[in-house]
C-alpha cells in the first residue's frame, strides 16, 4: 500500500511541468484523468510517457500508451513493465 | 524511398500558405530544405507599414513545414504507415530570432530529430540565409497521424 502512495508521489513530480489545472493536480488521486482532469494535451502526454520510461527504465509500447489515460492506468502499466524487466 | 517531390506533393498546404520549395536532403535523423519568400505575399503590405520584413510567425511556419511536416511524412512513409490523409497539429515551438528576412530572400531550413514517438515528432530546427548566417533556431514539436487526432 505504501508502495502505491510512493509511486503516486513519484508520478506527481513527473507530471507537474505539464498540468494545466492546479486544483485537480492538488487533489490528484488514483482516478484522476490526465486529459479530462489535469487538462494535459496529447503532445505533453507523450512527454510524460517518455519521462516515465526514463525514470523506471522501461519501454512503453503503443498499446500501453493508448491505455495510459489516468493515474490508475499509468500505475498498473508501470508495475507490469517493471516486473517484466 | 519517396522522392523529394513526392514528399512536397503530400504536404497538406497550398498557396498562399505553402512555405516549402524544395527538399535538399532527408534521412531518418533529419531533413533540410529551402524556401524563397515571394515578394508578393500579402503580409508584406502590413508587416511593417512601408518596411516589409518577413514575420517571425511565418519564419516559424516555414521551419515547421520543412523541418516537421515534410520530415514527418518521410518518417511515416519509411515506417510503412499510410500518408494519404495525414492530420497534423503544431503542439509547441520555442524559437529565437537573429536576422531579418526580407521579401525575395531564400532560406535554408535544417532540422534534426529529437524523437518521434507515439505520433509526436520533436525536432531542433535552424534557418540560415544565403550568406550561411543563422536566421533563427529552436525546437518545434507536433502530432502527426493518419487517424483523427484527439
Amino acid at each position: 500500500m505504501s508502495d502505491k502512495i510512493e509511486m503516486i508521489d513519484e508520478l506527481k513530480i513527473l507530471i507537474k511541468p505539464y498540468i494545466q489545472d492546479e486544483e485537480a493536480y492538488k487533489n490528484l488521486h488514483e482516478d484522476t484523468d490526465f486529459i479530462e482532469d489535469l487538462k494535459i494535451n496529447s503532445a505533453n502526454l507523450v512527454d510524460i510517457i517518455l519521462d516515465i520510461e526514463d525514470k523506471y527504465d522501461i519501454d512503453i509500447d503503443n498499446d500501453s500508451m493508448d491505455k495510459m489515460l489516468s493515474v490508475k492506468a499509468a500505475l498498473e502499466i508501470i508495475k507490469i513493465k517493471v516486473a517484466e524487466k | 524511398m519517396m522522392t523529394f517531390k513526392e514528399i512536397i506533393a503530400k504536404l497538406p498546404y497550398a498557396k498562399p500558405f505553402l512555405f516549402v520549395d524544395e527538399i535538399l536532403e532527408v534521412n531518418e535523423n533529419g531533413i533540410s530544405g529551402t524556401y524563397t519568400f515571394d515578394k508578393n505575399h500579402d503580409f508584406y503590405k502590413g508587416h511593417f507599414k512601408n518596411n516589409p520584413v518577413t514575420p517571425g510567425v511565418i519564419l516559424t511556419e516555414s521551419m515547421a513545414q520543412i523541418g516537421l511536416v515534410s520530415f514527418g511524412i518521410y518518417l511515416m512513409n519509411e515506417s510503412g504507415e499510410s500518408i494519404d490523409e495525414i492530420q497534423i497539429a503544431l503542439t509547441s515551438s520555442e524559437i529565437d530570432f537573429y536576422k531579418p528576412i526580407f521579401p525575395g530572400e531564400k532560406v535554408i531550413v535544417k532540422s534534426q530529430k529529437e524523437y518521434f514517438r507515439f505520433n509526436k515528432l520533436k525536432c531542433k530546427v535552424e534557418m540560415f540565409n544565403l550568406n550561411e548566417e543563422l536566421v533563427c533556431r529552436g525546437k518545434i514539436a507536433g502530432m502527426i497521424a493518419t487517424k483523427k487526432l484527439k
